[in-house]
């Protein structure tokens, strides 16, 4: 399917009845050289990559229920690059450099919006914390600016800047981060995909992986057995059960993370507006609805669907950040389930099992790693050989003592 | 649902008294188990889709850690007992 002006003019005048769907809906082959079970955004952006960058055409993506059900379509949207650890910047950075020429690429409009991603800070100490992230992008070559508190009274004008316990003194600013249009992603990717050949099969889950010999021969699935010269695990939040059919440990707890999104208004929030007094981030949709979250909801869930007392928690955040969004009515709230790691970071690696490979522990910050996600995980299927910038983010990273901890909180998921 | 949990000491009390600690389940290694076994004790995490047992501390109640078991699917809880009396019952 292709689009121009012309084309919605001309659909336009026979009723909309006769657009085509972007993707084939093919019936599985006996066998394939990739098969990657998950297609969400990494598994999509795998196919994707493998099928123009790597050369790898005969593979299928089997995706359990219809395309983009899972934590693509459930995330808030945000894509930034500011970490701070050298084992993470570097792949986000190329992430972040992937989502600049991801329109040019797929040929597709995903609604990429630079709006710049503020993170608040309320004391000295954490002024000092994100004055070292600052100089720690900056190390890896990503532009970081500090805004302090009177720039950005102009800047953002309605934020509750003298709140007793948390008044805010001032932010961390990334600008060439911001937002994307979550389901246009995947979409974009699947199209792509689909393009240079490769099946994507919906309403297909996979019920075991056989083996003989030490290898992976092939996937049992509901609609029959499929052979795989390789096999390529991104299930997200049910990696552990995936993994569980062949046999893997995995470091890794399943935990419900809650989305909401307003009523529609008209532009008032320009920016992602990130707490530094808790977890909670906010942005406004193109359709004008404030997409907001915060922390996941503390237990390990494989519900899609979050309690009501962590709701009611992202609300208080909100509002103690932005009073006036006391006055604005949601519209919608909703779970994902994250795949949470013991470091916060994530794992693209092979496994114990010679043509098995596993892409998981996304943790919440899953969306904004798609395309790197899918080009670095793209290049060890073909490769056999890990990107560089994923080097850091190897499955046996916590035997050898090397954790990707962003945030200082040892092996405890629900804490990063 | 796992929003009220019915604490043995003190009745059915809001999720947010307890902090999370997770798997009750796995059985501390001894201290000069292998790297293997105490990797797979600090690392490694069943993550059970269903019936689950967990340790959860009343911090704002009790301060007792108990074991909730509950499904990790549904959310729903089948019982809450004493870590102390989870311990004995499992050297009976």
């Amino acid at each position: 399917m292709r689009y121009s002006a012309f084309s919605i003019v001309r659909n336009a005048l026979s009723g909309n009845l006769n657009w085509k769907p972007q993707w084939r809906q093919p019936q599985p082959k006996s066998h394939y050289d990739v098969i990657i079970i998950g297609g969400g955004g990494h598994g999509l952006s795998t196919a994707y990559y493998l099928a123009k960058e790597f050369g790898v055409k005969n593979v299928a993506v089997l995706e359990k229920g219809y395309l983009g059900s899972g934590n693509v379509g459930r995330n808030t949207t945000i894509v930034r690059s500011n970490y701070m650890l050298p084992g993470n910047e570097p792949f986000y950075e190329f992430s972040m450099k992937l989502w600049e020429g991801l329109e040019q690429d797929l040929n597709y409009n995903v609604m990429l919006s630079q709006r710049g991603v503020i993170m608040l800070y309320h004391s000295d100490a954490q002024r000092d914390a994100y004055v070292r992230r600052g100089n720690a992008m900056w190390m890896e070559g990503v532009a970081a600016e500090l805004i302090e508190r009177e720039q950005l009274k102009k800047m953002i004008p309605f934020l509750n800047y003298d709140h007793a316990r948390y008044p805010i003194l001032g932010g961390l600013l990334q600008r060439r981060a911001g937002t994307a249009r979550h389901d246009a992603v995947a979409w974009g990717y699947a199209r792509g995909a689909d393009r240079h050949g490769v099946d994507i099969i919906e309403h297909c889950e996979v019920t075991g992986i056989r083996r003989e010999n030490g290898v992976v021969t092939g996937v049992e699935t509901t609609k029959g057995f499929i052979g795989c010269g390789k096999l390529a695990l991104a299930a997200a939040g049910n990696s552990s059960r995936v993994g569980e059919m062949a046999d893997l440990k995995l470091p890794l707890e399943s935990h419900v993370l809650q989305a909401f999104v307003t009523e529609g208004l008209k532009p008032c929030i320009d920016h992602v507006i990130v707490y530094g007094g808790g977890h909670f981030y906010i942005s406004q949709s193109d359709k004008g609805g404030l997409v907001f979250g915060a922390e996941i909801d503390g237990y390990s869930s494989y519900a899609q669907r979050g309690n009501l007392a962590t709701a009611e928690h992202v609300m208080e955040e909100g509002v103690t950040m932005i009073p006036g969004l006391s006055r604005v009515r949601v519209l919608r709230a909703w779970g994902g389930v994250m795949d949470m790691s013991m470091d916060g970071s994530p794992i693209i690696d092979r496994t114990s099992i010679d043509n098995l490979y596993l892409n998981c522990g996304w943790c919440y910050g899953g969306f904004k790693a798609t395309p790197a996600s899918g080009y670095c995980f793209a290049h060890l299927i073909a490769r056999n050989d890990t990107h560089p910038v994923a080097r850091a983010l190897r499955l046996d990273r916590f035997a050898r003592g090397y954790a990707v901890d962003e945030a200082g909180a040892g092996p405890q998921p629900n804490l990063h | 649902m796992a929003s009220l949990i019915t604490c043995p000491h003190c009745g059915v009390r809001p999720k947010e008294e307890f902090a999370i600690r997770g798997d009750a389940s796995r059985g501390r290694p001894e201290p000069m188990d292998s790297d293997e076994a105490w990797h797979d004790y600090v690392y490694v995490r069943a993550n059970p889709r269903g019936r689950t047992q967990e340790h959860w501390h009343h911090v704002a109640g009790c301060r007792r850690f108990l074991v909730v078991e509950r499904d990790t699917a549904t959310h729903e809880v089948y019982s809450v007992v004493d870590a102390a009396e989870f311990a004995l019952r499992a050297t009976r």
